[in-house]
C-alpha cells in the first residue's frame, strides 16, 4: 500500500505515536506519583523531593494506614455493602430484564413497565426527598441506606434486556418443550449466552459500589459507619479546608502526606487489579449496549 | 410476576420521593411530617427567583457543562482519530488500557490526587509550570481558574472511555470506500475529510444530542470534591447548592424548590433531545 509509504505520513506517524503516548501517559502519570509518594519516607515526600519513582522507599505509611482502625472499619464496610449491593443489583436486573425483553404478544403492558422504568432515568424526586424518604423509613446509618435506593439500576436492565433480545428464540421454546418455565429458561439458557454482556455489568456495579460516597456521608451518622470512599472523602475534605492562600504557603497540612497517599492508593488498588481482567468485556459491553444498527 | 421485587423498589425509592416533591410547597418541618407542615404555595419559587445566588449558579452550572459538553466530544474523536491510524497492535492496546482507566476512579481519589498535583505548594504541575518561567497559579482556588480546571480534568477523566465508542465506529467503516478514495487519489488528509468523517458523523450527532438532555448536570460529584467557599462565585452549581442550603442549611422547602427545577428543566430537555434523536439518528434505547 503506497499511502502508508510517504515521507510526510512517516513524521506524521512518529509524531502521532509519540503524541498517543504522551496523552496515555497523562492519564496515569498522576496515579504513579501518588504510589511513588506513598511509598517514600516522610521528609521526602513533605519536602517534595519524590517524582515518580520513591525516595527512601518504604512501607511504614501503609502499616500506619492499615494500623488505623477507622480505616480498617471503613474497609469492611465497604467490602459488606459491595457483596450485597452486587448481588441485590445482579439478581433484580436478571429478574426484570428477562420478562421485558418479551414481545408485547407474550407480555401484555411490556411497553408501560418499560416506559415506567425509563421515567426514572428521566425524572427524580431529587436530592431533599430521597433522603427525606430515607429517614422516614427509618434506614439511617443501616447498610441497606446505601444499597436499596440504588437496587434498581435502570441502565444495567435496559442493557441486558436488548442483549437478551438479540439471543435466538428457538433455545427458548426448546426449553419450555422440555417442560422447563421461565426460571429455567433465564437461568439455564439466557444467563449463560449472555455472560459477556453479565461480566459487564457485575463489573459497573462492582465499581459502582465500590466508588459511591455521597450516599455514605448524608445516610451515615456515625464516622464509624462510613464506607472507605466516604471516610476518605471526609479525611481529605478536612484537609481541602486549610487550603486557603495563606495556608497553602505552609507546608503544616502536608506532613503527613505519605500516609494520605497511602490511604488514596488503597482506595484505588482493588480497581487496578479487577480492571485489566475484566476490560476486554467492557469494551464488548459498551459497544454492544450503545452502538447499534 | 418476576418484575415484582424490582418494581416494588422502583416505586418506593424512585416514585415515591416524587410525590416528596410537595415539599417544595409546604414549609417543611421533619417532625410533622409531609401532611402536617404548613402549606405555602409558590413562596419559595418566588424566593428563588429573587435569590442572587440563583442567576450566579445557573449560569455557573450551564457554563461548565456547555464547556463540559463540547470538549467532552471533540477530544474523544480527535484521539480516537489519532488512535486508529496507530497499527502497532501492542501499542494501540496499551495506549488504551491507560486512558480508560481514569474513568474507573472515584471522584474522592481523584479529588485526593489533583488537589496534590495542582497544589501551589510544589504540586507537579506548578513545578513544570515553574520550569517555563510561568506561575505558580492557586488552580483549585483562584476563581478565575476553577472552571476551567473543572473543565479539563473532566475531560482528563473521561476522554478515553468515550473513545471507546468512537473506535468502534471508525472499525465499522467499510474498507472498500478508502479503496475507492485511493482510486480516486485522495491523499491521507481528503480520506479522514470524506470518507472517515462522514462515516462517523451520524455517532458524533447522537452522542452531542444526548448529552444535551444533561445540561444541567455540571457534574456534582466532581466539584463537591475539588471546590470550596474560595471559589463559590464560579463553581457553585445547582446540586452543590442544593446540598448545602437543604442538608446543611435545612432549608428544606427551597432546596426541593429549586432541585424541583432542575429536575422538570432537564426532563424537558431530555426528552426534546431523545425525540430529535430518534427522529433524526434513529436511535431508540429498548
Amino acid at each position: 500500500m503506497d499511502r502508508y509509504h510517504s515521507n510526510t505520513y512517516r513524521l506524521f506517524y512518529l509524531l502521532n505515536i509519540m503524541f498517543v503516548i504522551g496523552i496515555a501517559a497523562v492519564c496515569v502519570l498522576p496515579l504513579v506519583h501518588l504510589m511513588a509518594v506513598s511509598l517514600s519516607e516522610k521528609g521526602a515526600a513533605n519536602a517534595n523531593l519524590v517524582g515518580l519513582w520513591p525516595v527512601g522507599f518504604n512501607v511504614s505509611a501503609y502499616r500506619e494506614a492499615l494500623a488505623n482502625e477507622k480505616f480498617y472499619d471503613a474497609f469492611i464496610v465497604t467490602i459488606k455493602r459491595l457483596l450485597l449491593g452486587t448481588s441485590v443489583n445482579m439478581l433484580l436486573t436478571f429478574l426484570m430484564a428477562y420478562p421485558l425483553s418479551k414481545e408485547e404478544r407474550a407480555f401484555p403492558y411490556r411497553n408501560v413497565y418499560v416506559w415506567l422504568i425509563v421515567f426514572t432515568m428521566l425524572f427524580s424526586g431529587g436530592l431533599i426527598p430521597g433522603y427525606m424518604l430515607v429517614s422516614q423509613l427509618h434506614l439511617i446509618d443501616s447498610i441497606w441506606a446505601l444499597v436499596l435506593p440504588a437496587a434498581v439500576q435502570t441502565f444495567h436492565i435496559i442493557l441486558l434486556l436488548n442483549f437478551f433480545r438479540q439471543l435466538p428464540k428457538e433455545m427458548e421454546e426448546a426449553c419450555y418443550i422440555d417442560g422447563g418455565g421461565h426460571f429455567t429458561a433465564l437461568f439455564k439458557i439466557y444467563l449463560p449466552l449472555s455472560m459477556p454482556a453479565v461480566a459487564t455489568l457485575i463489573l459497573f456495579s462492582m465499581v459502582m459500589h465500590w466508588n459511591e460516597w455521597f450516599s455514605g456521608l448524608i445516610y451515615m451518622n456515625k464516622v464509624d459507619l462510613y464506607p472507605l470512599q466516604t471516610y476518605l472523602q471526609a479525611l481529605l475534605d478536612q484537609t481541602k479546608k486549610a487550603i486557603t492562600i495563606d495556608d497553602a504557603r505552609h507546608a503544616a497540612e502536608a506532613s503527613r502526606r505519605s500516609l494520605y497517599s497511602a490511604q488514596i492508593f488503597m482506595a484505588m488498588a482493588p480497581i487496578l487489579v479487577v480492571y485489566p481482567l475484566l476490560q476486554k468485556h467492557f469494551t464488548k459491553g459498551i459497544v454492544m449496549g450503545s452502538v447499534k444498527e | 410476576m418476576m418484575l415484582l421485587p424490582g418494581m416494588a423498589l422502583l416505586v418506593i425509592f424512585q416514585y415515591v420521593p416524587m410525590a416528596g416533591i410537595v415539599i417544595a410547597f409546604q414549609d417543611f418541618v421533619p417532625t410533622k411530617g409531609f401532611f402536617g407542615s404548613e402549606w405555602v404555595g409558590l413562596q419559595h419559587f418566588e424566593f428563588m427567583m429573587n435569590l442572587p445566588d440563583t442567576a450566579t449558579i445557573v449560569i455557573n452550572t450551564l457554563v461548565i457543562a456547555v464547556m463540559k459538553i463540547v470538549l467532552g466530544l471533540i477530544v474523544p474523536v480527535l484521539f480516537a482519530l489519532l488512535l486508529n491510524e496507530i497499527r502497532q497492535q501492542g501499542v494501540k492496546r496499551t495506549v488504551q488500557t491507560m486512558v480508560y482507566f481514569p474513568h474507573f476512579l472515584s471522584w474522592v481519589i481523584l479529588g485526593g490526587i489533583l488537589v496534590d498535583v495542582l497544589s501551589m505548594n510544589g504540586g507537579a504541575v506548578n513545578r513544570i509550570l515553574g520550569w517555563l518561567g510561568i506561575g505558580p497559579y492557586f488552580f483549585l482556588g483562584d476563581p478565575g481558574l476553577f472552571r476551567g480546571v473543572i473543565v479539563v480534568t473532566d475531560v482528563w477523566k473521561e476522554f478515553g472511555f468515550s473513545t471507546i465508542i468512537y473506535l468502534a465506529a471508525l472499525s465499522g467503516i467499510n474498507p472498500v470506500l478508502y479503496e475507492a478514495a485511493v482510486m480516486d487519489g485522495a491523499n491521507r488528509w481528503k480520506q479522514v475529510w470524506h470518507v472517515t468523517l462522514p462515516g462517523i458523523a451520524p455517532i458524533v450527532v447522537l452522542m452531542a444530542t444526548l448529552s444535551i438532555g444533561g445540561i444541567l448536570n455540571a457534574g456534582f460529584d466532581q466539584i463537591f470534591n475539588l471546590y470550596s467557599p474560595l471559589v463559590y462565585k464560579t463553581g457553585d452549581i445547582i446540586d452543590t447548592w442544593v446540598y448545602r442550603a437543604g442538608l446543611l442549611d435545612m432549608q428544606y422547602g427551597l432546596a426541593t424548590a429549586v432541585g424541583l427545577f432542575k429536575s422538570v428543566v432537564g426532563l424537558v430537555l431530555i426528552s426534546v433531545s431523545y425525540w430529535a434523536a430518534s427522529r433524526f439518528a434513529n436511535y431508540r434505547i429498548f
